[in-house]
Order: structure tokens, then sequence, then C-alpha cells
């Protein structure tokens, strides 16, 4: 599904680089359920950027389905990430001025998918995630956990191969956070890729592999085994 | 462009941000419509001054003999430069460039007119015929003077239309005798004048006949020419190769500024154009500062747009907008806040030029007619939308750039 192959990435901070990135090699294969953790400043945030083809690295490659991502136009980009990749972030990241339902919608506008043909296909996502009755509804007159359940379904809409989560828990009560991962586990059976970045080591255990990032290196590259679930 | 979307985002933020749209929008406004009144102000003082000069013919040049203040010849100065026939004569047959030419004989007595019972008191001028085209004078019954008046000493009249009135209140005049300080002339036209009314309360008899009758020897008091299409520069020509052979007969010096007066209306018309031109100029000036201010306000309100959209240009980039569209989004709102602000000025702005021109009376000097020209008016609505575009350019190439990474970052 993806290969990082000894990607470089620096910061310039004024007159001081800073190398956060120190050559990383990766490689996840399609259906993963993968968890990326490492304290603040590891470099994880850093590279799920990376992966998301929001940022570039300086050095190194990365493969991405088939397609070597490196130094993409802006409108490439967008539209790779508009076709392969779904975004899940901590702070949800939903538009103010849009319902539910236009939320979720939005990937299929970049997607020059026709209105009411994207409205239909937004119902059946928010149906997915449980919040048909809320497809009126503003953000800020929803929940966390309704809001991320809508920022799922708008990850989800455009079919992605791939969903990128950043934190998707951080903002969420532990309750909240378990339905959460019980839909992120869901998509994943579906047959779509899933990365998670967390700090927190119960959502980490939920996926099938967790990734431990120190200092820029990959410190860690572990198969959480369960068997008592298998 | 007609993409609902695009329209609803672009409701949705106007609506979110009502005050600083007001802002936009009123600064917009305020700038279309300042020109437009500016502009129709200065048309007005255009077409007032022009017409102004509709009185007489523009392109004539009028000489009058003064006294001479510089000694020529041995001749003292302070002595009466007079013209006379001979001198009409002379420019008549040896310059070249003249269209019509008149003399104007001043009778020294004030005149009487009276018709039977009625007695006025208005103005003679003693003229040659074509001084009906130097005073675009409109002939509305009969004649005006003419060449066999000239020769043949006829006492004879034209009269204006308010004389016709002052007179003849109860009888038509053509063809009956008036009498000018008791010498009677037969009324053979009424005329009618494009300048100001005092013009129709004028009587005109011919030169030679006005000479004879009231004691002018030869003498005259003006010669006034037409010089056809001449330019400002021919006519300047031909106004000194008159002044030169005028100075010749009657011996000034043509170094004498006070000899002869030499009025040259296209000198006057074209100096008083100049003057409208460089206040028209200025009100350009004007108002393209009031539309650069516009255009800034613009600038600036679609930079802060920008800055306080980044997180959510951040969302969209991440889920797959091009910076195109992006791009798009945000001139667009431009484009449409400054092309409806600007459009409403100008109607504010031609209804009020329209409103003063209902007020307005018809005859006021130096002003009448402050219409703008539309076309003009939308051209400035067009720089300005275009203007305020690229204003709004800058802060959404900037937006357009902005990295999904760091706008998502931006709380």
């Amino acid at each position: 599904m993806l290969t990082l192959k000894d990607i470089h990435k620096s910061y310039q901070m004024g007159h001081n680089s800073l190398h956060v990135l120190k050559g990383i090699n990766l490689e996840i294969k399609e259906g993963e359920l993968v968890s990326i953790m490492g304290s603040s400043g590891s470099g994880k945030s850093t590279l799920l950027n990376i992966l998301g083809i929001l940022d570039n690295y300086d050095s190194g490659s990365y493969t991405l389905n088939g397609t070597l991502i490196k130094d993409l136009s802006e409108t490439k980009a967008a539209v790779y990430r508009n076709k392969l990749i779904g975004f899940i972030f901590q702070s949800f990241n939903l538009i103010s001025f849009k319902n539910a339902m236009e939320n979720v919608a939005l990937p299929l506008y970049y997607q020059n998918v026709g209105r009411i043909k994207r409205n239909r296909m937004a119902m059946e996502y928010l149906e997915k995630v449980g919040l048909a009755a809320w497809a009126e509804h503003r953000p800020n007159e929803l929940s966390g956990g309704q809001k991320q359940r809508v920022a799922i379904a708008r990850a989800l809409i455009s079919q992605p191969k791939l969903i990128l989560a950043d934190e998707p828990t951080g903002a969420l009560d532990s309750q909240t956070s378990l339905e959460v991962m019980e839909v992120l586990k869901d998509i994943n059976r579906s047959g779509i890729t899933v990365v998670i970045v967390t700090h927190e080591h119960d959502i980490a255990a939920m996926t099938n592999r967790i990734i431990r990032l120190r200092d820029g290196h990959i410190e860690a590259n572990e198969i959480v085994s369960r068997p008592s679930n298998s | 462009m007609f993409d609902i979307d695009k329209w609803q985002e672009i409701f949705a933020t106007i609506a979110k941000n009502k005050l600083r749209t007001f802002l936009t929008a009123f600064s917009v406004a305020w700038g279309i419509f300042m020109l437009v009144i500016l502009l129709g102000a200065g048309n007005g003082l255009k077409y007032g001054v022009s017409n102004m000069f509709k009185d007489d013919a523009i392109n004539s040049i009028w000489i009058s003999g003064g006294m001479t203040s510089i000694p020529y010849k041995g001749l003292q100065p302070g002595r009466q430069v007079q013209f006379t026939n001979e001198d009409f004569d002379m420019v008549k047959s040896q310059i070249e460039g003249i269209d019509h030419i008149s003399a104007r004989f001043n009778i020294r007595s004030g005149i009487t007119v009276n018709y039977k019972n009625e007695y006025g008191s208005f103005s003679v001028r003693c003229v040659h015929p074509d001084y009906k085209y130097l005073e675009k004078t409109i002939i509305k019954e009969g004649r005006f003077v003419n060449d066999l008046d000239i020769s043949e000493y006829r006492k004879v009249v034209a009269i204006g239309v308010r004389v016709r009135d002052a007179l003849f209140a109860h009888e038509p005049a053509m063809g009956k005798y008036i009498n000018l300080n008791g010498i009677s002339f037969k009324v053979v036209g009424i005329f009618e004048d494009e300048g100001s009314e005092g013009e129709t309360e004028m009587l005109y008899i011919p030169i030679s006949t006005a000479q004879r009758t009231f004691n002018g020897a030869n003498n005259i008091n003006q010669i006034m020419v037409t010089v056809g299409d001449a330019d400002l520069e021919e006519s300047m020509k031909i106004a000194n190769n008159i002044r030169e052979k005028l100075a010749k007969r009657n011996n000034f010096s043509l170094d004498d500024p006070k000899a002869a007066y030499v009025r040259n209306s296209i000198e006057q018309f074209q100096n008083i154009m100049g003057v409208i031109g460089g206040i028209q100029a200025f009100i350009w000036v004007i108002g393209i500062g009031t539309i650069l201010a516009g255009v800034v306000g613009v600038g600036n309100i679609m930079m802060i747009v920008v800055k306080e959209r980044t997180k959510e240009i951040g969302i969209r980039k991440a889920i797959g907008a091009t910076p195109w569209s992006i791009l798009s989004l945000i001139i667009q709102e431009s484009v449409f806040i400054t092309s409806m602000a600007g459009y409403l000025g100008l109607i504010l702005g031609v209804g009020l030029l329209s409103l003063v021109a209902s007020f307005v009376p018809a005859d006021t000097p130096m002003f009448s007619n402050p219409e703008i020209n539309l076309v003009v008016a939308f051209e400035a609505m067009i720089l300005l939308v275009v203007a305020g575009t690229a204003a709004g350019m800058v802060p959404a190439v900037k937006a357009a750039r902005i990295r999904p990474i760091e706008a998502l970052r931006d709380e």
C-alpha cells in the first residue's frame, strides 16, 4: 500500500534547522490497521503529514498505491489527497458554517460530483455512522463524538485507499473514544488501510501493529498479539 | 461562475461577516459614487461654458480701435485709432482665410425706438449682412440685412423677438415702419438668438445707412471676421495679419498693445476649455484617488478574509481542494462584492445627478446638464472591479499557497 524509504525532513526555524525525521523506513500493506506512537517531538505528526501528502520531505522516497509521491505540484497533491486519502483530525476540522451533510459532501464537490448525487451519498455515509438524523445540524450543534463521526463520514465518502487519523480520540472521553475506534475498525475490516497517530496506549493496543517513533527514528515496530481475540 | 455551492459559500461568508462586507461595499460604492458626482459636475461645468459660447461663432476674431500708447513714426501717443470703411474693404479683399466679415458702427447718442405709442430702449447694431454668422442669429421671419440694403442705403431693420413682443403686441411686425430717434425704418426681419435673451433685444440696421443717417462719416468701430474651421494657430495668424494691415494703414506700432484690441474667440474658447480640461483632469485625479482608496479597502478586507479563513482553507485543501478552487472562491467573492457595491454607487450617483439636473434651471450660467457618460461610469466601475480583484488577488494567491498543514495548525 505504502512504502517509505529513508525519509528525511527538517524544518527551518530561523537560522537553525530542526531535523525531525532522520531516515524513516516503513512499509504498510493494504488492509492493515497501524498505529504510530511517540511522545511529542518524536516526529509522528510530521510523518503523518508526509503520509497524507500535506507536507513535503527532503530526501528519500514515498510510494503510495504504486505512485511515487515526490515534489508534487499543489494541484496534483490535492487530487491525490482527494482520491486516495481520507483524513480524520483531533480537532475534527469541520467547516463551521456548513451543516453535517454539506461537510460530508465536500470532498465530492472537489471531484465535481453533482450536488444532488453528492448530498445523497453524504446522507448514506451519515447513516453509516448513525447520524442521519443530524444531517441538517451545524458542527456547533453536535457533540464531540458526533463531530468526529461526521469527520469520519467525510473521510470515507471519497472511498479512499487510506485513512489517516491524527489523534482521532484526543478530544473525546473514553466511552466515545471506544465508539470511534469501533467505527475505525469497521472501516479497516471493509479493506481500507487505516493509520492512526496516537499517544494513548489503549488506543494503540486496539490496532494490529504499533510503530514507535523516537527522535525521528523508528524505535520499534511491533505486531500486536491478541491471543484472547484471535 | 454559476456554481451554486460557490455562491452558497460566498453568501455564507458574507452573512457571517456583515459589518466587514458592508464596510468593503461602502468604500467601493462611495468611490464610484464620488467619481460619478465629480465627473457629472465637471461635465455640467463644461456644457454650461460651452453654452455660453453658443451666443457667438466660436471661430471669430473681433478687432476694435483703441488709443495709441507708444510713439510711432513721429506721432505722439494718445492718438485715437479710428477704423474706416477703407480698413474694412482692405481686410475683406487682402486677408486670406476669412469666411465671413462684417464691420460694426456704434451710434454715439442713445437710441429711442418707437412704433406708434409703444416706446422701448433697445440696442441698435449697425452691421454688414455677414454679421448674422458672427452672432449666430437665427432668422424667424423675413430676412437679415443684405447687400442691397448696404449699397442702396436702405432704411430697413431686423428686430429681435423681444423687440417685436414689446412694440408689436397686437399686430404683425413685418413690413411696418418703426422709428429710431424719429427716423423711420422698415421691419424686414425678425430673429432669435441661441445665446442669452438679451441678444433678442437688439435691432440690426445696415451699416451704410447708419453712417449716413447718424453722422458716422465712413467710421467704423469694429471689424469682425469668422475664420471657417481654422485651428487656433491659423486663426492667430489671421488675426496677426489683420492687425499688421491695420497698423500700417492707421500708423500705429505693432508693439502697441492698446492701439487695437483683438479678441480671438477661438483663443478664448480654447483658454477656457483648457481651464475646464484642467478642472476635469483634477476631478479625474480625485476620482481615481477615491477609487484607489476603495481598491485598497477591498484588498485589505480580502486580506483579513484570507487570514480568518486560513483554517477553513487548510481543511478544504486537506480534503482535496486545488489551489485554483481556493483562488477562484476568494476572487469570486471579491468580484461579487465590488461589482454589486460599484453598481449601487453608480445608480446612487447617477440618481443624484439627475435629481440635481432637474432642479438646476436650464439657463444657469456656467452649469447645465450635469450628466455623466454612462460608458465612462461603467468603465470606472469595471476598473474598480478589476482593481478590486487585483487587490483581492494578492491575499487569494497567498491563500492558495497555504500549505494545509500550516493552516490546520492555525487555531
